[in-house]
């Protein structure tokens, strides 16, 4: 039997999949305590009173449902209306065709569905990815990307853009954020409740009570929720980067792009990175200025360079032995 | 991909199937009799080579192999995109050489665990026109797919699918029109 030289990398995967464990248990964690702060004050007020509570909960629940339905079903439309991107045939000129002819090239290689394909008229060098699942997904290049990277270099960042696609990203980092967004939601709403609810029924002193627990509950959650999600997505990153060298079989070809792009956008004006945050966990490497180190790494979507040139490196190492 | 790939984020690397490709001299055959197409005797291997000595000792070897065998040496090309082409001439009424020779290219790569690097083989035929035709093989997908080149970057799209009715029977033909991939400049076409 042939041998294979896939080797996966147990330390990322069980790392990866105690961020999803921990974020699991956050979530459960959240429900029984949410349960039993109403079941606790709601016996205490005997009965009847918890209504307001409920419904605060349940409009939470249900417009953060309603937004992570909506990001996962449109997510290749947002990104492309946001990044301003258009969709491009391989008859739009030469730099569409030669981005037209690598993604060609990796779907067979990877035997995948080919994606959509589209440029998006800025300088800033980045490349992202997005889509439900691989029949609708988009790969996307900014054309200053096109301008800077060489055929090999581009392929390694194809390459870890499809990965993304391949892993579901879109899929698994909607259902991670959920709980985030539900908790940030029943902050505000408690917030609000608080300040303006609180008047028409001045004389139940109880309620007070419950919506200060719910409010400090959930903002815990979303700050643990928070760091987790980060985490996981760097982790995502990491195993994008391992899929898409050994597709391609040149992990220095995307170590190279990587330095170049990177070095790129430590250039960029703060006034573009403004404008480009909100596309971060999109992007190939994350819009933001250089030199964090240390507490910025943990708020970050992306993991730092030298974390993903030494993966790289190392999988290098293997593929020559 | 299996749910626990995608939780965890791997993807394992395609190996290619190789058995098909045998069905080609057969192919070469039905070909001549249903239309004015002729193999030209050349075909050709197109990977994506690794990087690292493992890959191109492996690479060395398939030529040296290769060299030893036919008469004519490979000719290697690597193309813009940095993909390997190994472009094998065998007399025009030998397909079954051919293929033999194309099969030890693939052997060697998936021996030496490269089996995922191999993108596809063309089969180049001619007609008495001059217009040329290349039956492409996809590795990863075990299909076939006829791809016709007319001069700037077009391609003719009629004789493509008319070639498809001729060798239905004869090869798997790749169902997916969205992955007949064109391949401009292919060597050997």
């Amino acid at each position: 039997m042939a041998r294979t030289r896939y080797a996966s990398d147990p330390g990322l995967i069980a790392r990866m999949g105690m961020t999803m464990f921990l974020l699991g248990l956050v979530f459960v964690g959240f429900g029984v305590g949410l349960g039993y702060l109403i079941l606790y004050y709601g016996s205490h007020r005997g009965g009847g009173g918890s209504v307001s509570d409920s419904g605060l909960i349940f409009f939470a629940a249900v417009i953060g449902i309603g937004s992570a339905v909506a990001s996962y079903y449109w997510s290749d439309k947002i990104a492309l209306r946001t990044s301003g991107a258009r969709l491009v045939s391989p008859n739009d000129g030469p730099e569409a065709a030669r981005l037209h002819a690598i993604v060609d090239r990796l779907c067979a290689l990877a035997d995948m569905p080919k994606p959509r394909v589209a440029i998006a008229p800025t300088q800033m060098p980045n490349a992202f990815a997005t889509g439900r699942n691989t029949k609708v997904a988009v790969v996307c290049a900014t054309e200053g990307i096109l301008h800077k990277l060489d055929n090999n270099e581009l392929e390694g960042v194809l390459a870890h853009e499809m990965s993304h696609v391949a892993h579901k990203d879109v899929a698994v980092m909607t259902i991670a954020s959920f709980l985030g967004i539900v908790a940030a939601l029943m902050v505000r709403f408690a917030f609000y409740s608080e300040l303006f609810g609180g008047r028409g029924r001045s004389n139940n002193n109880q309620s007070a009570l419950l919506i200060i627990p719910i409010m400090v509950l959930s903002i815990v959650v979303y700050c643990v929720s928070f760091l987790l999600i980060r985490l996981l997505s760097r982790y995502r990153e990491l195993a994008a980067d391992r899929s898409g060298a050994l597709l391609t079989g040149q992990p220095s070809a995307l170590a190279s792009a990587l330095v170049k792009v990177t070095g790129d956008m430590a250039r960029i004006p703060m006034k573009d990175l403004r404008e480009a945050e909100p596309l971060n966990t999109f992007y190939f490497t994350p819009a933001l200025r250089p030199g964090q180190s240390g507490m910025a790494t943990i708020f970050s979507t992306h993991p730092s360079l030298d974390r993903r040139l030494a993966q790289l490196d190392k999988i290098s190492k293997q593929l020559s032995k | 991909m299996g749910f626990l790939d995608t939780l965890l984020g791997r993807t394992k690397p395609v190996p290619p199937n190789l058995d098909e490709l045998f069905a080609l001299p057969s192919a070469a055959l039905t070909l001549e009799a249903g239309t004015d197409f002729k193999p030209t005797g050349s075909g050709s291997v197109c990977f994506r080579a690794a990087e690292g000595k493992a890959f191109s000792d492996i690479e060395k070897d398939v030529r040296d192999l290769l060299n030893m065998g036919s008469s004519k040496p490979v000719q290697v090309t690597t193309d813009s995109y940095r993909f390997t082409w190994l472009v094998c001439q065998h007399a025009a009424n030998d397909p079954e050489g051919l293929v033999t020779d194309l099969h030890a290219v693939n052997s060697s790569l998936q021996n030496g665990g490269f089996g995922p690097q191999l993108l596809c083989t063309i089969l180049a035929f001619r007609d008495s026109g001059g217009r040329s035709l290349g039956l492409v093989y996809l590795y990863k997908r075990g299909t076939f797919y006829p791809f016709a080149p007319l001069a700037g970057q077009r391609r003719d799209n009629a004789l493509e699918l008319q070639i498809r009715g001729v060798l239905g029977s004869d090869l798997k033909i790749e169902p997916d029109l969205g992955r007949w991939m064109p391949i401009w400049g292919a060597p050997g076409l």
